[in-house]
């Protein structure tokens, strides 16, 4: 088991290199970082020192190990667009795209997973029907489009909840939070929506054809041969044998939903760290990008060392790997 | 009816008919079935496979699966009927007075949760037990099915169990609340074949000692011949003999009970070549005219082709066969026509 974590953290911290690798070389291959920092009239010796002085004459390995050195201390360099700290400036941002994408993840699991147990438990029903049918929509219905009709309807028509910002928030230590305030709550719904939709959808039909996968299985017709209750069965046997590879998909799931709120904070003008990618992206403000980059490879390098840890939790097949007697698996 | 009818049967099943319904029409996979069991009886049943034995199994536990239907006749435990209850009331039934053991003790158990925590949810479900309660029966009925060790053996997890070990576990959970009946569907086929006798012996063995009664689905007449009391032989969905085990395979009385006897091989006896039946069962949606087994039959004469007959005395058993009848089977068929 420790074993086991130990080679993930080892894994996982192999590929945040690669992303850094990534992030780096946009230093080196989008424009030139020095013509970016001074003016026009800035001698070639000047340009030199400022070369020199900022390491961009070293080999390139040497420049690499310094980046990664620095980015593991939070320390991002400075933005070309507003001379602030880069960390500083996406700290300040990442509890918005977290909190949204957070009530985009509780939306699609609480409301995805109950509707994939119920059209999977009746698939002839009316309502599976339809509901597989709306879902069809959710898939096919880009974001943004999804967003402006969602604004559109209750926004615009109903007035019912805001159509952009974050609403009234309340600063706890350096994060700023919207769950505090009813304005903060009532912002936070439309985006979560609109973010969570694709993969509410995508969670539905997942957890829908593995329960009809689960209840064909020997075991639950062996339940109900012992004489259990509907309820535990559907929801004690079949839903956790659901659960390895929902987990799955919902751990990468949640990490698209923190690198795509892009497209849903730019549509709602959500002050979140995607905005500011949109933004960095029209100066080209390299720093920013490099460490927009790094943090969602961070995420979705968190996420799924969790995932791997659930599956511990939920398959004890995994636990006893390497100890005990295991006898004829499958 | 042979063994042990002097006092109510505790399984009667009358008339049974299993329909599926299909695009091409309705298949009628159990047709007309009839037989009692009495209580601590073992009834073997055999047949190939499709001659309707597992779906008669699973009527009387009440888990047809869709589209499959109980479309007539009647199911009674203890005089009670139960083949037209509602699925809550079938469902109190099933595990505490049914128990049912299925083929592949490899997928009959829940791979994510203890053998320990499914016997207790078993027990829980059918029985008036605390928790504690409920985890001793447990043990005791691990012990019981013979798993060396069972305190700490409750704990562990269905993959931790060998193939043989599993069925125990199965057995156990089948035997959970104290059934008076237990529908075994081919308890033996995916084990290996030393651990199979192992099986058949505890479930005897367990049976007995808790006067529990069995109906024992198998293809395997060596394993009916060791365990059952009586045997009813199917065939595309009827059956075709009923009777004592001893007299059905010594002296079966019915073409197709003969041929499967036949077909079996046996230490004692030197046999230059096993019979073998020439021809195939048929299937649902081609059960000739008057006796199915008659396109197979070597007896047959022209009432078999179109008369369907039903189980009648044949010396100790009682076989559905023409030949036991007084009317006898009829003209003989010319040879041309057989081969036609």
């Amino acid at each position: 088991m420790l074993a086991f974590i130990l080679r993930r953290i080892l894994q996982s911290s192999a590929v945040l290199l690669a992303v850094g690798l990534v992030a780096f070389s946009l230093f080196r291959y989008v424009g030139d970082p020095v013509n970016a920092m001074v003016g026009q009239d800035t001698s070639m010796e000047e340009r030199d020192a400022l070369r020199e002085k900022l390491g961009l004459n070293d080999p390139a390995p040497v420049q690499f190990f310094h980046f990664i050195a620095n980015a593991a201390r939070g320390n991002f360099g400075l933005s070309y667009r507003t001379s602030e700290p880069v960390g500083r400036l996406i700290l300040e941002r990442v509890p918005a795209t977290l909190e949204l994408s957070f009530c985009a993840a509780v939306f699609v699991l609480f409301v995805g997973v109950p509707m994939g147990v119920y059209t999977g438990l009746y698939p002839k029903h009316w309502s599976s029907r339809l509901l597989q049918a709306i879902s069809l929509i959710g898939i096919s219905l880009p974001t943004f489009l999804i967003g402006i009709l969602l604004i559109m309807v209750f926004a615009v028509m109903l007035h019912w909840l805001p159509s952009f910002g974050r609403g009234d928030t309340v600063r706890v230590g350096w994060w700023v939070t919207n769950f505090l305030t009813l304005s903060g709550l009532k912002a936070l719904i439309l985006p979560s929506i609109t973010l969570g939709l694709f993969q509410l959808t995508l969670i539905m039909r997942l957890v829908r054809s593995e329960m009809l996968e689960v209840m064909r299985t020997e075991y639950i017709k062996f339940a109900r041969a012992r004489g259990l209750t509907n309820r535990a069965i559907n929801f004690g046997h079949a839903l956790k044998n659901t659960l390895v590879p929902v987990i799955t998909v919902a751990g990468l799931q949640l990490g698209s939903l923190i690198a795509f709120a892009v497209v849903t904070e730019t549509v709602f003008a959500w002050p979140g760290v995607g905005q500011l990618f949109i933004q960095s992206v029209q100066f080209s403000d390299i720093p920013v990008m490099a460490a927009y980059l790094l943090l969602i490879g961070l995420f979705f390098v968190l996420v799924n060392l969790v995932v791997d840890l659930l599956y511990f939790a939920v398959d004890p097949r995994l636990r006893s790997q390497g100890g005990g007697a295991r006898v004829a698996g499958h | 009816m042979a063994a042990a009818s002097n006092n109510q049967p505790l399984l009667e099943v009358r008339n049974l008919r299993v329909e599926f319904p299909t695009r091409r029409g309705t298949l009628l996979a159990v047709d007309d079935v009839s037989f009692d069991i009495a209580p601590g009886e073992v009834l073997g049943v055999v047949g190939e496979s499709g001659a309707g034995k597992s779906l008669t199994g699973n009527a009387i536990i009440g888990l047809l699966e869709p589209p499959g239907r109980v479309a007539g006749g009647e199911i009674r435990l203890d005089g009670r009927r139960i083949d037209n209850l509602p699925y809550e009331e079938m469902r109190k039934i099933r595990g505490a007075r049914i128990g049912a053991i299925f083929q592949d003790p490899l997928t009959s158990l829940n791979p994510l949760y203890s053998v320990g925590r499914q016997l207790v949810e078993t027990i829980q479900t059918h029985l008036p037990l605390s928790s504690s309660q409920a985890k001793a029966r447990a043990i005791e009925l691990l012990k019981e099915v013979g798993i060396p060790g069972a305190e700490m053996r409750i704990d562990h997890y269905p993959h931790q169990f060998s193939g043989g070990m599993r069925q125990r576990v199965v057995i156990a959970l089948a035997l959970c609340a104290g059934p008076r009946l237990i529908v075994a569907d081919e308890p033996t086929t995916a084990l290996d074949v030393s651990i199979q006798a192992q099986i058949i012996a505890l479930l005897k063995r367990l049976c007995r000692e808790h006067g529990t009664a069995v109906m024992l689905v198998t293809h395997d007449m060596g394993v009916i011949a060791e365990t059952a009391d009586r045997v009813a032989v199917m065939y595309a969905g009827r059956v075709a003999e009923i009777g004592p085990v001893r007299e059905v395979v010594k002296h079966a009385k019915h073409p197709y009970t003969k041929g499967l006897m036949g077909s079996i091989p046996s230490l004692g006896v030197r046999t230059e070549k096993l019979t073998q039946i020439d021809g195939a069962m048929p299937r649902l949606t081609e059960i000739p005219r008057g006796c199915a087994f008659n396109p197979r039959c070597t007896f047959k004469g022209r009432r078999c082709l179109v008369e369907r007959p039903n189980l009648m005395p044949a010396g100790a058993t009682r076989a559905a066969c023409w030949l036991h009848d007084s009317g006898g089977v009829g003209a003989p068929i010319p040879k041309e026509t057989v081969d036609a």
